[in-house]
């Protein structure tokens, strides 16, 4: 590392990082709240994993054993929600918060603040979530959430308090993104080292400019949606009741259009990541930059008028339903120029397999999976049949489990030495990958199969001709689940000590970020680096 | 930006402070209230009144941090940029905010109530459900609910608003213009003005709420129509309610002497606050009272 780029006195040297609880509850350093959305995000892993696992235990066989049916549909709601809020979007915030000051020079995020804000509003949005799982335990506390993430009318209407607490929930958190992604569009515009252009900028920086785009125009639509549910709840309005002139159907027009983008909320930063990782272990510079910042605009824009393809079976009229299927299957055309754009930057590198690597092409290998499972659902007749069947089930964890979270895993063990100082143990963290990997696919490979001979997804019980296939997954799912304990420990065990890591840490790493050293300075760029 | 500008004086990162946290608990309280307040239990707008008050403490002391922080010159150029980019994006979601409750507007008129009323592909409803029904606007539904109601006219209260929040849009830029040219006298009586157009508007508002509640028997409940209008043109009120209160606390800094020429992001934050609004409100005359 150069240590000439780092400044010399000036007036924030001397500011180290604040003692005791202070530095946590009123941080306004990017690293610090960095590392708060992270832990965050690994608790509500293990929570919404442990919904997923009482979850698969239950579908272990047929018939009821563990759980009662409401009970088994709110642990379904708060599993979705859990790791899409709680896990997936704070851990890419995290990154971004983390990584765009040190990637593109700056000294911090650009409203540190009001970065804090974004962070803390998590765990009290969390906390209204968990009210909303205990509230029905209560005297009068009415029944559980048993309509699943959607909140589709006319049943989320007769759901009791616990729902007003859910929507609450979700207005806490499309604050806090929202807020996070201006601070993200402001970092990224105005905070960029002196002679770094917007197409200078690493891909993941790209990602979450795109990203932020999104969250910002899609998130108060579906604050207005879960507004007009409440006005429905609860002051008499008919948005959604067809007596009044309402249409229980506006609901889901409003809520996926903010939830297809949101697709690409949660997988656009992991596709970032492996922009960052391919190049370092294939030792080749990125193939197609220019074409993958194209693709991601692209999906930004495609993305945001798709989102009917989510509710083929309602009673489309023919050209609605040709228009979103046409559409749909254009995405797959810059999605799959992004995959491309990898594979071609693989082509004759020098390729080592560290463990991000590993993650790197499995996520290619299982998201592209996903991705065909994606045309099969998008073309309409073919939808009418798999509509709400354990396929739709399998399509979208191979599509989120690999395109999100796995390139989540590989960001963490790509950054980790770069944040603590240390190595983590490649040999513990390769056999958590194997078993991970190995775990995920046994879980949902056999769903496909029980999708397309007809198992519904959602239900509690199911025809005992589904047994087998259940069971492999249920086997699979507790082998997954049970793997991230190692992940825990390897994260911990790398916090505390381990062989230390060198500026650069990978031999074929490039970018900014590698001029500081590992662990960064609390202030990270306080004079920015010059640009060539 | 320059690295002239930058070396000259570097980008500021404010020390640990305590707003965000107070900002987090007091809204937690808020909608924890009111999530217990509107299934009546009867503590909840105890919690309600609590986190109004901490949100007030909170705004008062961010803000007033904020302010100080400008006074001691504590922000460059780029500072002042990251505040101005922030508010353009913050003022952008609150469009989409409105964007989905007028997207619900335009698909109950042009989808949902011709489906009710027989039309195209889902007419089957109207068969089996609602035989007698005849989509059209304003309507409370196949069973009119809340009963029988007069719609809200165009050229009345309304139109009068309409030129209420032009005309203070105006002043709102002669204010600016003032500050412009250095001129306190011009900036405060603008300011004022605007607060007085401001203020006029949402007393005739409330007005025009009480006129249709006893008179046109137009209510919250008055099918979808009621729905809609009370939404869209309520959280409109909100939003002037609020940018009045803005435009407030920046009269109180400019009495105070607290912008130049150069330095009013404030300033300028808030008057963008109040064209949105104002644009706001030509969508609504123009769709929700006209056509």
């Amino acid at each position: 590392m150069s240590t000439a780029t780092l400044a010399p006195a000036n007036d924030h040297e001397h500011h180290g990082p604040p003692r005791g609880m202070r530095r946590w509850l009123m941080s306004t350093n990017h690293k610090d709240i960095g590392t708060m959305y992270l832990i965050f995000a690994l608790v509500m892993l293990f929570l919404g994993g442990a919904s997923a696992m009482l979850i698969r235990a239950e579908l272990f066989m047929p018939g009821l054993q563990l759980l009662e049916p409401d009970l088994y549909n709110n642990l379904v709601t708060n599993h979705a929600l859990i790791m899409i809020f709680g896990a997936v979007m704070p851990a890419a915030a995290g990154l971004a918060n983390w990584m765009i000051p040190l990637m593109i020079g700056a000294p911090d995020m650009a409203l540190p603040r009001m970065n804090n804000l974004s962070f803390w509003i998590l765990p009290a949005a969390a906390t209204m979530l968990m009210l909303s799982f205990v509230v029905p335990f209560f005297p009068g506390g009415g029944s559980q959430i048993n309509t699943g993430w959607t909140l589709y009318p006319p049943l989320s209407l007769q759901v009791g308090m616990s729902m007003d607490f859910l929507i609450f929930a979700i207005h806490l958190l499309g604050i806090s993104s929202v807020l996070a992604s201006i601070n993200i569009i402001v970092t990224i515009f105005n905070m960029r080292a002196p002679g770094m252009n917007l197409m200078q900028m690493p891909i993941f920086v790209w990602t979450w400019l795109v990203t932020a785009f999104l969250l910002i125009l899609v998130v108060p639509v579906l604050a207005g949606g879960v507004t007009m549910l409440l006005f429905d709840r609860h002051f008499g309005t008919s948005f959604f009741n067809a007596a009044g002139g309402g249409d229980p159907v506006l609901f889901q027009h409003l809520f996926w259009f903010f939830g297809h983008p949101e697709v690409y909320v949660l997988i656009l930063p992991s596709f970032g990541v492996l922009a960052s990782i391919i190049p370092t272990f294939a030792r080749k510079p990125l193939f197609g930059y220019k074409s993958l910042v194209g693709s991601m605009i692209a999906i930004m824009f495609i993305g945001m008028v798709v989102w009917a393809h989510h509710q083929y079976t309602i009673g489309m009229s023919l050209a609605a339903v040709s228009y979103f299927m046409i559409g749909t299957i254009i995405i797959s055309i810059p999605v799959g120029l992004m995959v491309f754009n990898y594979i071609a930057t693989m082509w004759r590198g020098s390729m080592t397999f560290e463990t991000p690597m590993l993650f790197a092409v499995a996520i290619l290998l299982m998201f592209s999976f996903g991705g065909l499972t994606g045309i099969m659902l998008a073309v309409v007749p073919a939808d009418m049949q798999y509509h709400d069947s354990m396929f739709v089930v399998a399509h979208f964890h191979y599509v989120l489990l690999p395109g999100a979270v796995f390139g989540l895993f590989a960001g963490v063990f790509y950054w980790l030495p770069k944040w603590t100082g240390n190595m983590y143990d490649e040999r513990l963290a390769k056999i958590f990958f194997w078993i991970n990997v190995i775990g995920f696919n046994l879980t949902f490979f056999p769903q496909h199969f029980l999708g397309l001979a007809g198992m519904p997804r959602r239900i509690i019980d199911y025809n005992i001709m589904f047994t087998e296939f259940n069971m492999v997954s249920s086997v699979g799912a507790m082998i997954f689940g049970l793997s991230h304990l190692l992940l825990l420990y390897i994260i911990i065990k790398t916090i505390r000590g381990g062989k230390p890591a060198s500026a650069r840490v990978w031999e074929g790493a490039n970018g900014l970020e590698w001029e500081l050293p590992s662990p960064p300075p609390f202030h990270s760029w306080t004079t920015a680096p010059q640009i060539k | 930006m320059t690295t002239a500008e930058h070396g000259h004086h570097d980008y500021y990162i404010p020390d640990a402070s305590p707003w965000p946290i107070i900002a987090m608990l007091s809204v937690f309280l808020l909608l924890c209230g009111t999530a217990l307040a509107i299934n009546d239990v009867g503590f909840g707008i105890w919690l309600v009144v609590i986190g109004l008050i901490m949100l007030s403490v909170m705004f008062f002391g961010w803000f007033g941090d904020v302010v100080k922080e400008n006074l001691t010159d504590c922000y460059n150029a780029q500072v002042d940029r990251s505040f101005r980019q922030g508010m353009l994006w913050f003022i952008a979601s609150e469009v989409f905010f409105f964007i989905s409750f007028f997207g619900a507007l335009f698909y109950i008129r042009n989808i949902a109530l011709p489906w009710l009323g027989g039309v195209g592909y889902l007419g089957a409803t109207n068969e089996l459900l609602y035989n007698q029904f005849t989509a059209q606007w304003p309507s409370a539904g196949p069973d009119n609910v809340g009963g029988g109601f007069t719609p809200m006219g165009a050229w009345g209260i309304p139109a009068m608003n309409t030129l209420i929040l032009l005309t203070s849009g105006a002043t709102v830029t002669w204010a600016h213009w003032g500050l412009k040219i250095n001129s306190h006298r011009q900036l405060v009586a603008g300011l004022g003005a605007t607060i007085a157009l401001g203020l006029l508007f949402v007393i005739l508002q409330a007005w025009e709420y009480s006129h249709a509640y006893h008179e046109l028997n137009l209510t919250l409940n008055s099918g979808v129509y009621g729905s809609t209008f009370y939404m869209l043109t309520g959280f409109h009120g909100f939003h002037v309610t609020m940018g009045a209160i803005m435009l407030m606390a920046i009269m109180v800094r400019a009495m105070k002497g607290h912008f130049s020429p150069h330095n009013h992001f404030a300033f300028e934050a808030v008057a963008w606050y109040w064209h949105f609004v104002d644009v706001v409100w030509l969508g609504l005359f123009v769709f929700v009272y006209w056509l």
